[in-house]
């Protein structure tokens, strides 16, 4: 190894490669473009699994929605049309039957309008169990959710988003312990939480404990829509199916109704997206290293035109005392230093790339990619690859170089 | 110095097969200055060639300075090639890219020296065939006379035993080729084994013994009074 750290050895490949610039040049842009794809698209990619994640990722995505509509087919004396209505009972039964259920947290919403002092709007109001936190991440910015005792004493206590902050109070102005008033109820502020970047299913900016909705809004056993989760290694498109039978058969619906019970499957439109971003992936690699292996072989295939071209000179070398050994290392050293220094272009140029799509695409809380960039150890295996293929590939113009005897070699012109 | 008995050699064309030398019986004392000379296609340039071990015998004995050279591999002849022989071509066979004095440090590069002392010792061979100031110059900007006293400077920087010369003067007008003859025999004064080809006779005056070769085989060999070439510079 001791050769690689002497001038002379460097001085040749210099030699050999500046020869002739503009093929030198034209050999590495094979390589150069497939490491340029693989960074740039890689990157590319993370950036929007990167930004996909920040805009899910207060969600439990292995979770459904259901809600309650009509019939569509009329059943047990009933008529199609009915319109069906969802029950606390309901969910308990789900929780109870369902495998693989993690949560079921039942759910109302009404319509409210928000005052506080001379700030007013009109905001929908979720009635909510302190289980919500656990499917839909608050990033509480003060104060806390809704808990059990707000939850058992009906508490008249409000959990606002920050957004609704801004509408309704003064800025920087002191909010918890505030009342706001809500259809003319005097409500007690006790947290603000971070406006969520995506929202699934109706806004969800003003919570207030399940007990009290149901009280204001005289709603009984009645409620909105449940959100039920499933734990990670079940099938959440299976616990929608078997969650739905379950609903049908309590509220006596035919069994092949498909209307009676809407839902959204955030676990399956999810996996849609994932599973995007992951062919997505798997086609970069294929394409940068198609590429690059195509690049590889442009060398190689030089190498092997540059070699011939040599045969000659080789021959005089091998007269003056150059081992077969020697020539050949010079000849994958070359290999491996066009296809490195293309690959480090590549690195560079894809890199530069990202660094322009972060500028044009990346800023910004509501940017399409974030933090668009591949890892230093992505960066060191496609070096260490390269630094293979290039030996290989090299070996094979080397054999060729000394496959020749020394007299044959010489006689060539 | 070199010792060869009975050499046989052929060349295979298509299916049958030249045979070239026929039965070669040759031996050279330290201090001899040989000139082959033979007909156009007599051999000698094989002959010469199987000497430098760029090329194999089929058959027959080859010893040179006690070491019979016999299936070795690549990488021992090329290390024989290296200690011992010194070559001179006819079209001089400078690598084009590299300047005279790299040209001339090649062979000290495969031996392994430290660049100082390559070009040290490439610059004393340089001075030795008067060109000192041409170290810096590319092949191409040299004349026919320069480059092949490069390519003698450059067969002589490893400091070999034998210095084989392929018609060291066949691309070269009569007065330079003199020239490099008397510099060729300046180098056997000092004590150079010298074995060159070629087919002009005055060229061959020049040398201690002349040895004809007529398809394949040895028809005289003959020590013949020296003529110095100084005496036409
Ligand atoms: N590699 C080869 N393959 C086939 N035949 C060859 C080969 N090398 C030489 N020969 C033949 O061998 C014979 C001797 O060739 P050689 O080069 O030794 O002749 P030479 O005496 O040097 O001639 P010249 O004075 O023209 O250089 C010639 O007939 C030549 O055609
Ligand atoms: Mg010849």
């Amino acid at each position: 190894m001791k050769f690689l750290f002497e001038r002379d050895t460097w001085q040749e490949v210099y030699d050999s490669l500046t020869k002739n610039k503009l093929r030198t040049a034209l050999t590495m842009v094979g390589v150069w473009w497939g490491i340029l794809l693989l960074i740039g698209l890689l990157g590319s990619a993370r950036g929007i699994e990167n930004s996909f994640n920040r805009l899910f990722g207060s969600f439990a995505t292995n979770s459904v929605f259901v809600w309650a509509q009509s019939t569509s087919k009329p059943f047990k004396g009933f008529q199609e049309g009915r319109q069906v209505q969802l029950k606390i009972s309901d969910a308990k039964k789900i929780e109870e039957n369902v495998e693989g259920i993690e949560f079921v947290v039942p759910r109302n919403q009404s319509q409210a309008l928000v005052v506080h002092n001379f700030l007013s709007g009109n905001f929908g109001v979720n009635g909510d169990y302190p289980l919500l936190d656990q499917v839909q991440k608050k990033k509480m910015i003060q104060g806390r959710f809704i808990n059990q005792t707000d939850i058992d004493e009906n508490r008249k206590v409000v959990v606002i988003s920050e957004e609704i902050y801004k509408q309704l109070f003064e800025k920087d102005a002191e909010m918890i312990g505030e009342y706001i008033q809500l259809n003319g109820m005097n409500f007690k502020v006790v947290g603000m939480f971070e406006t969520g970047n995506a929202n699934m299913g109706p806004s969800s900016d003003i919570h207030i404990p399940f007990t009290t909705f149901q009280q204001i809004y005289n709603m009984g056993e009645n409620i909105g829509w449940m959100m039920i989760t499933g734990k990670p290694e079940y099938d959440i498109s299976q616990i929608e199916t078997d969650a739905k039978l379950i609903l049908k058969n309590l509220n006596k619906v035919h069994p092949e109704d498909n209307r009676a019970f809407g839902s959204f499957n955030l676990g399956k439109e999810f996996a849609k997206i994932t599973g995007f971003l992951t062919g997505m992936q798997f086609l970069t690699w294929f394409v940068g290293i198609a590429t690059l292996i195509a690049g590889v072989f442009a060398i190689g295939n030089i190498l092997l035109i540059t070699v011939k071209e040599r045969t000659k000179e080789i021959g005089v070398r091998r007269a003056l005392g150059a081992t077969p050994f020697e020539i050949k290392r010079q000849v994958v050293l070359e290999a491996v230093f066009i296809t490195l220094i293309a690959g480090l272009l590549g690195i560079i140029s894809g890199g530069s790339i990202l660094m322009l799509l972060d500028s044009l695409y990346g800023q910004g809380d509501e940017a399409m990619l974030v933090n668009a960039s591949v890892s230093i150890s992505i960066v060191f295996v496609a070096l260490i690859i390269l630094i293979v293929l290039g030996t290989l590939i090299g070996l094979i113009p080397a054999f060729k170089a000394t496959s020749i005897k020394p007299i044959d070699a010489l006689r060539e012109e | 110095m070199l010792k060869i008995n009975k050499l046989h050699k052929s060349y295979p064309i298509g299916d049958s097969s030249l045979h070239v030398l026929k039965g070669i019986d040759l031996s050279v004392e330290a201090g001899e200055m040989v000139a082959i000379m033979g007909s156009s296609g007599s051999g000698k340039s094989t002959l010469l060639n199987i000497i430098g071990m760029l090329d194999e015998a089929d058959e027959g004995e080859y010893i040179l300075d006690n070491v019979p050279i016999k299936n070795l591999t690549e990488k021992k002849a090329a290390i024989y090639r290296n200690k011992f022989l010194g070559f001179i071509f006819q079209s001089f066979n400078l690598i084009n890219y590299k300047n005279a004095l790299d040209n001339v440090a090649l062979p000290l590069y495969y031996q392994g020296l430290k660049r100082k002392e390559r070009i040290e010792k490439g610059l004393f061979h340089l001075e030795k065939v008067g060109l000192k100031d041409w170290a810096h110059h590319l092949p191409n900007e040299l004349s026919g006379g320069q480059k092949q006293r490069v390519a003698i400077a450059r067969a002589l920087a490893a400091d070999p035993k034998l210095l084989l010369a392929d018609e060291p003067t066949g691309a070269l007008d009569t007065k330079t080729s003199h020239e490099i003859m008397d510099f060729i025999q300046s180098l056997n004064d000092e004590g150079k084994t010298i074995l060159m080809v070629t087919h002009e006779e005055d060229i061959a005056s020049m040398c201690k013994r002349i040895v004809r070769l007529k398809d394949g085989v040895i028809i005289e060999d003959t020590f013949v009074e020296q003529v110095r070439a100084s005496q036409y510079v």
